[in-house]
């Protein structure tokens, strides 16, 4: 199968080994990966700050980049949900609602397409650790991911997942929220690593980069040795 | 900013840092959902149960000119006046006006949070009329001074050894160690209140058209007593409040009170038809029905967000948000808290005023989730911003986003550019949290991702090169 990748903003600058780990994977599994380089983001921090016809302008870029692609896979749930769930909202009643539309509909979360989609469960990996799992909250609420990244840990070797106590709370990251209300979003984080903490996991796995920055972030500064990847990147393990 | 939005800064970001409040509040809704968790279990299908409950609240929100007739009709055919009220003062006006022709002097009310709303309590203490509430927590805040916590749990907020030292200082009470004291102290003194009203005042979870009937739902059995006590009788309903059918609570109450407070059912429910009929020996001579619009009609005008009419007032929604958890309920400074607060007070009390709620969200969906009636909170809080910016864009942030739209409409200059943007990494790095660093708002609290020595474009770049 042809796959073209969708890589969000920060992950390309920030945690481009997301992506990395994504093409490896998908190469791995035999199938043909490829990226238009024309895209740069998906247009969430103008759409979640309501400024929705900056945000209309940028996503323009994203429906020209991915025009004719056959599959879309992204490697954030957040900026997939934006491209799936939000993208026909934001053009509704105007002139490229129906592209809008059709690139909802051909595209997918990267864990989500893997054992849905491609019906894998074992990459082939193996990373010994003691990990935990954070549902980042668009994968979760907006497109319903939440057995898909434990089925594909499940067959990591070495991995040991231990759950924590309200995996499903939100890191408080929330986008522009971070530095609109930093403190609140402080907090939430607090919390969150309170629980991530509680499990004695020295890992913590997310299919989202921008939860693990909020949760390394406050880790980091807390001075605790705990170390956040992305999913791909440990699946990319083999 | 709007001093609303001051305050709002001011107060959030104090409870934030009180950890006192953030393991008081965890403890108190841990037991919270353990005990729906248990409830919910016992559905067949929460799921449809869900879809029940919002499909009759769907059919009496969009029928309300029907419904409301009905619903009017049926209950003046018994004897009950029914007032039309536009907004507060019209409301509370109308009571105070009822409460002088009969003679009243004492006022029992049980909880309602459409009276807290118009702030019908002081209103009518405004008015020279005594009044009391009965519901114990409410009573507690009142006592204080304070406006309720929560939906729900008004004194949520407070430990027993609180309660203790307001009942001790405010009611001259003896130390008292356990709920139970607590609660036979508050007894008492309530007792004595319900005997000496003569007006009582109650709110309504739902008014059944059909039938002509006020719906309570309640815990404690002084909503009872309120309604059924004093001699003249008033129940203040928000015009949402009606459903059409009494089959319609057969899924509403067990729902509220699962999605609420944990339980099967609650303790005590009532169903008011009316005043005392002919022959009958006791209940109010009077009764009074108020329903209120005070702007609901402005959000039924508004179809992308009508469902936020749907609202039970379970408390569901605040119970599951974090930031409700970390700021607490008077942060918001409105009288419903949480999410489904920064979805109606907007509407309610104007956009530009409150739309900082609507932003004090990371849209994590938890309030959706939680919902018994489906209302789509997270999404209305996006298009509360989408609306509160379409009508007036905050004058330094509208150049930020014209300037990030410019500069990610161009992928040939992304390309070029923000890899020199990367470059500054280390620096940032280097003053992180200080005075004089732009990216405090982040780094005050938290460490910025050391910069990678190449992007995913640049990876790509070279691996297309080496083949």
């Amino acid at each position: 199968m042809k796959i073209t990748l969708f890589i969000p903003c920060f992950i390309d600058q920030y945690y481009p080994g997301a992506g990395i780990g994504m093409v490896r994977i998908l190469e791995k599994l035999g199938h043909t990966v490829d990226y238009p380089e024309s895209q740069t983001c998906c247009g969430q921090p103008a759409f979640n700050s309501g400024y929705w016809d900056e945000a209309r302008s940028v996503a323009e870029t994203m429906l020209d980049a991915f025009r004719d692609a056959e599959v879309v896979v992204g490697v954030s749930g957040s900026c997939g949900a934006m491209l799936k769930v939000f993208y026909p909202e934001l053009f509704h009643g105007k002139p490229r609602e129906a592209e809008a539309k059709a690139l909802a509909a051909k595209t997918h979360e990267f864990s989500s397409f893997l054992v849905n989609v491609l019906g894998v469960g074992d990459i082939g990996a193996s990373f010994p650790a003691k990990a935990t799992f954070h549902d980042g909250c668009h994968g979760l609420r907006e497109l319903g991911i939440k057995r898909e990244p434990r089925e594909l840990l499940k067959h990591v070797r070495g991995l040991e997942l231990v759950e924590m106590k309200e995996a499903e709370t939100c890191c408080g990251f929330g986008g522009t929220f971070s530095v609109k209300f930093p403190e609140i979003s402080t907090a939430m984080g607090e919390v969150k690593c309170a629980s991530i903490l509680e499990t004695g996991a020295e890992l913590v796995i997310s299919n989202d980069s921008s939860c693990l920055m909020q949760i390394q972030g406050l880790f980091d500064r807390q001075g605790q040795k705990i170390k956040s990847m992305h999913l791909a990147e440990v699946l990319a393990h083999f | 900013m709007s001093t609303e939005s001051v305050q709002f800064h001011h107060d959030a970001d104090r409870l934030t840092h009180d950890l006192r409040h953030r393991a008081l509040i965890q403890k108190a809704l841990g037991g919270y959902y353990v005990k729906r968790d248990e409830q919910k279990a016992k559905y067949t299908d929460w799921q449809q149960a869900r879809a029940s409950a919002a499909a009759a609240k769907y059919e009496a929100v969009n029928h309300l000119d029907k419904y409301l007739v009905e619903l009017s009709d049926k209950l003046a055919a018994r004897g009950t006046k029914v007032f039309w009220a536009a907004d507060g003062p019209e409301a509370a006006d109308y009571i105070a006006s009822v409460a002088r022709d009969a003679g009243v002097k004492r006022i029992i009310k049980s909880k309602t949070m459409t009276g807290e709303e118009i702030h019908l309590g002081q209103a009518l203490e405004k008015a020279g009329l005594e009044v009391v509430e009965s519901d114990l927590g409410e009573f507690i805040v009142q006592l204080r001074g304070e406006p309720p916590y929560h939906i729900v749990f008004p004194s949520m907020h407070l430990t027993r050894g609180e309660i203790d030292e307001t009942f001790q200082k405010k009611l001259g009470s003896p130390h008292a160690d356990t709920p139970e004291e607590l609660t036979m102290i508050a007894r008492n003194v309530m007792r004595q209140k319900y005997c000496e009203a003569d007006m009582g005042i109650s709110g309504a979870n739902f008014a059944v058209a059909e039938t002509g009937h006020i719906s309570i739902t309640e815990n404690e059995g002084n909503a009872r007593l309120s309604t059924s006590l004093p001699r003249v009788l008033v129940s203040i309903v928000g015009i949402e409040k009606v459903v059409p059918k009494l089959d319609d609570l057969a899924v509403l109450l067990p729902m509220l009170a699962t999605a609420g407070a944990g339980q099967n059912m609650t303790c005590y429910n009532t169903l008011l038809g009316g005043p005392r009929q002919p022959g009958e020996t006791d209940g109010p001579t009077e009764f009074h029905v108020v329903l209120l619009d005070n702007r609901r009609t402005s959000l039924l005008a508004d179809p992308e967000q009508r469902d936020a009419l749907h609202c039970i007032r379970c408390g569901a929604c605040l119970n599951v948000c974090p930031i409700f958890k970390n700021i607490g309920g008077h942060s918001y400074g409105t009288t419903y808290q949480g999410p489904i607060g920064s979805v109606i007070t907007p509407h309610l009390r104007g956009l530009q005023s409150w739309k900082h709620l609507s932003f004090s969200s990371s849209l994590c969906g938890a309030c959706h989730e939680a919902c018994p009636v489906k209302i789509d909170l997270h999404h209305h809080l996006l298009q509360n911003r989408r609306n509160a910016i379409a009508e007036k864009p905050v004058w330094w942030e509208k150049p930020i986003f014209a300037g990030f739209a410019w500069f990610m409409c161009r992928p040939a200059l992304y390309r070029f550019a923000a890899p020199l943007l990367r470059l500054g990494a280390p620096f940032l790095h280097a003053i992180r949290g200080k005075f004089f660093d732009p990216a405090r708002v982040w780094t005050g609290t938290r460490d910025l991702p050391p910069a990678p020595p190449q992007s995913f474009k640049e990876y790509w770049r070279h691996r297309n090169a080496k083949r």
